[in-house]
């Protein structure tokens, strides 16, 4: 039986490539984001390419006070859902440090929104007794760092978030997983210097549908990246704070 | 936008330049950036066309989504980083296929219109661009532009073929045409010198749909030229069942007993019956083939002349054995070299020059042979020498083809000598009055340029007209002299 599936932050790369994987099992799709013009274009081709239903709609994840309309739109339109992947993020830049505007908008878009959206959606999946819910979080959350620990705190912070929430969703039955991408080569990447063994959208995107078929509750991909940083989490913070990274 | 500066070739890697790339996601991130720049799909252009030395190349390789297919009249719309390897598993299961494909499938719909590549059927149907319905165009100014045969037919004709300097192709509009099976009849026949090749080539009963001419160019003397023609067209589904019925084993039950054979265990030795009973199911179905990738430069020494020429009669000999048609899947009749991921490490590091030149109808023969004879004479080997006929020569001002024969010769790098005989090949060429394809060229001169591309003035006013300042520019177009307020 095929799932329905709500994809937020559907435009980026990650979570194209999970559409790809969703659709490529027969699921249908239901794509939220900013960008309508790019959604249209995305939607298109999962038709296209898997023949599969494809709706999308406009989703701000800062705009917290819109999401109660919006998944009712969702359910409308879907009938049921079966799934929410959480795939939106905004990186920022490293003024943010510095400047509180610019850090307020990284946590909002990272973790206050993806609060309020998740709290609607685990409700709604508390209530039917099923279903899941996949947060793509970052590596950048295992540890605070110079170069972006504004991110890192508000990616984090969903990655407990995500923890509590499974526990307390255990009992009905809804599968909650935290995937924590490392390099993958996507816009948010693309130029950076000292990248090594970066892993394609796509080829994350099928490994995150494929965690479904798993019992594991937080996955590291690549796989790999659970030693990386398990290495860098038991630096101790005496000899951390004086790298650079 | 994120920028990465690193080194860059093309498929040839020679030469490689430092190019700062730029690569979009989304489709209003696909604009002109910089004040010089080019668009580069998937660097499957042998030479520097896709490169911008020291400035920006913009990669359409994340813009790549299929937003219409019309399965009813065979129309597809689709962004023009999409390459044809993404798109041929969408079309083939519902009886599509392209109208007009080059040699491999790892090339985007964009590349496809900027060099208006060819296929085996340009004899018949023309090249890419007679079968494209409409582009959209990034324009110097970043506004979009639609144009076909029949609206803005000026821009879409100096598009066609024109290496991507008149804007970024964003978008494809392509007629398909329809196929019955996913399977290619093929037919080969051997020919022990020039002369008899290009008679099987004209031969009018043996013509088809597709075909082509494999030469082994190390073969002097008498021999010169002695290759193999293959002909080829998509088969029907009488084609298909008669030919497995022929061979099907006769102690077999016979394959297409429908669901009663579904019941019998699959042992490993009956894989071929799988797949036939697959395609008596189904004669579209097609199972997709595993890559294997080069994981090393060759060392140069591998691919010598004793090594090419072992490989050529070996070749030559299996081949000519082939006296039956036979059946052959999509993939491996069209991208035999696909097989192979990076086969362009095979010519070691310093890289090889695809010299890929058509000689018109009339002075083909002469002319053909002249440029064996002086490769011959050079004792530097191609390992991959093709002939194919070509028809009518297109609407695009800078397309490649013209009615006659165009040759094609994989040339390593060893030393500055090839270069010598490359310019001995092109005096040759022009003397003929052929052209070099510029989707292969490393290293023409501007002068030779204007020679091959007579239409070239009147490409160069639209281009003067729609970028006057000459943004849209290459590593080639620089190479070529292709500037700004250059008079014609």
């Amino acid at each position: 039986m095929s799932a329905n599936v709500l994809i937020l932050g559907a435009t980026s790369a990650i979570a194209r490539g999970t559409a790809a994987a969703f659709a490529a099992r027969g699921d249908n799709l239901y794509l939220a984001s900013r960008d309508l013009e790019e959604l249209k274009r995305i939607a298109a081709d999962l038709q296209v390419r898997y023949g599969v239903k494809v709706n999308y709609g406009l989703f701000d994840a800062a705009a917290t006070d819109t999401h109660p309309t919006f998944f009712q739109v969702v359910l409308k339109e879907m009938q049921e859902l079966h799934g929410i992947v959480l795939a939106f993020g905004l990186l920022g830049d490293q003024m943010a440090a510095r400047e509180f505007s610019l850090a307020e908008k990284i946590i909002t878009s990272n973790f206050t929104g993806a609060v309020s959206i998740l709290s609607i959606g685990a409700n709604y999946f508390e209530s039917i007794k099923g279903g899941f819910i996949i947060g793509i979080t970052s590596v950048a959350g295992d540890r605070g760092r110079q170069s972006n620990y504004v991110y890192g705190a508000a990616k984090g912070a969903l990655s407990l978030y995500l923890q509590g929430l499974r526990n307390r969703l255990f009992p009905s039955k809804v599968r909650v997983i935290t995937i924590k991408p490392g390099f993958v080569d996507t816009a948010m990447t693309f130029g950076l210097p000292g990248l090594f063994l970066v892993a394609t959208p796509q080829t994350i995107g099928k490994q995150i549908v494929k965690t479904l078929n798993k019992s594991a509750d937080v996955v590291y991909l690549p796989s790999f990246w659970r030693y990386i940083m398990l290495i860098i989490k038991h630096v101790p913070e005496v000899i951390f704070k004086r790298m650079k990274m | 936008m994120p920028t990465l500066t690193k080194p860059l070739s093309g498929w040839g890697r020679y030469p490689i330049q430092t190019c700062e790339l730029e690569r979009p996601e989304r489709y209003a991130d696909l604009r002109p950036t910089t004040d010089t720049l080019i668009a580069r799909g998937q660097g499957r252009s042998y030479g520097d066309a896709a490169l911008n030395e020291n400035g920006r190349v913009i990669l359409t390789e994340r813009i790549d989504r299929m937003l219409a297919l019309d399965l009813k009249q065979g129309i597809l719309k689709a962004e023009a980083g999409v390459t044809l390897a993404n798109i041929l598993p969408v079309i083939v299961k519902q009886g599509w296929f392209l109208p007009v494909t080059p040699g491999t499938k790892f090339v985007s719909l964009g590349g496809c219109v900027a060099a208006d590549v060819h296929g085996k059927n340009h004899h018949h149907d023309g090249s890419f661009g007679d079968h494209v319905l409409a582009i959209d165009l990034i324009l110097a100014d970043g506004s979009h532009t639609t144009c076909s045969a029949t609206e803005n037919a000026d821009i879409f004709w100096a598009t066609v073929g024109g290496m991507g300097l008149t804007g970024i192709i964003s978008e494809v509009t392509l007629k398909l045409i329809p196929i019955q099976t996913s399977k290619v009849m093929v037919t080969h026949r051997a020919a022990s010198n020039i002369d008899q090749l290009f008679k099987l080539l004209q031969d009018p009963t043996l013509d088809d749909q597709y075909s082509v001419a494999w030469i082994d160019c190390l073969a002097s003397g008498e021999k010169l030229g002695r290759g193999i023609a293959m002909f080829g067209h998509h088969a029907t589904k009488e084609e298909l069942g008669a030919n497995f019925s022929k061979t099907a084993n006769p102690s077999q039950p016979p394959l297409d007993r429908g669901g009663a054979d579904l019941a019998l265990p699959l042992s490993r030795g009956s894989w071929r019956g799988f797949v036939a009973k697959h395609l008596n199911e189904n004669p579209l179905y097609f199972k997709p083939k595993r890559t294997h990738k080069l994981p090393f430069n060759f060392p140069s020494w591998v691919l010598n002349h004793l090594s090419i020429n072992l490989f050529n009669k070996l070749y030559y000999y299996k081949e000519s054995s082939k006296k039956a048609p036979f059946l052959s899947d999509y993939d491996s009749y069209f991208y035999p070299l696909d097989a192979i991921g990076e086969w362009n490490k095979m010519y070691g590091k310093r890289g090889f020059v695809q010299y890929q030149c058509v000689i018109p109808e009339a002075t083909a023969l002469a002319g053909l042979t002249a440029l064996l004879k002086e490769l011959s004479a050079s004792r530097r080997s191609s390992f991959l020498a093709i002939l194919k006929r070509l028809g009518a020569e297109g609407k695009g001002l800078l397309s490649f083809p013209l009615p006659g024969y165009t040759l094609t010769l994989d040339l390593p790098i060893r030393d500055k000598g090839l270069f010598s005989l490359l310019d001995k090949l092109d005096h040759i060429l022009l003397q003929y009055g052929g052209r070099v394809y510029l989707a292969k060229d490393a290293r023409i001169s501007p002068e030779s340029f204007r020679t091959m591309y007579p239409r070239y003035g009147e490409w160069l006013r639209i281009k003067q007209k729609i970028d006057p300042a000459n943004r849209f520019s290459s590593s080639l177009s620089r190479r070529l002299n292709i500037a700004k307020g250059e008079i014609q």
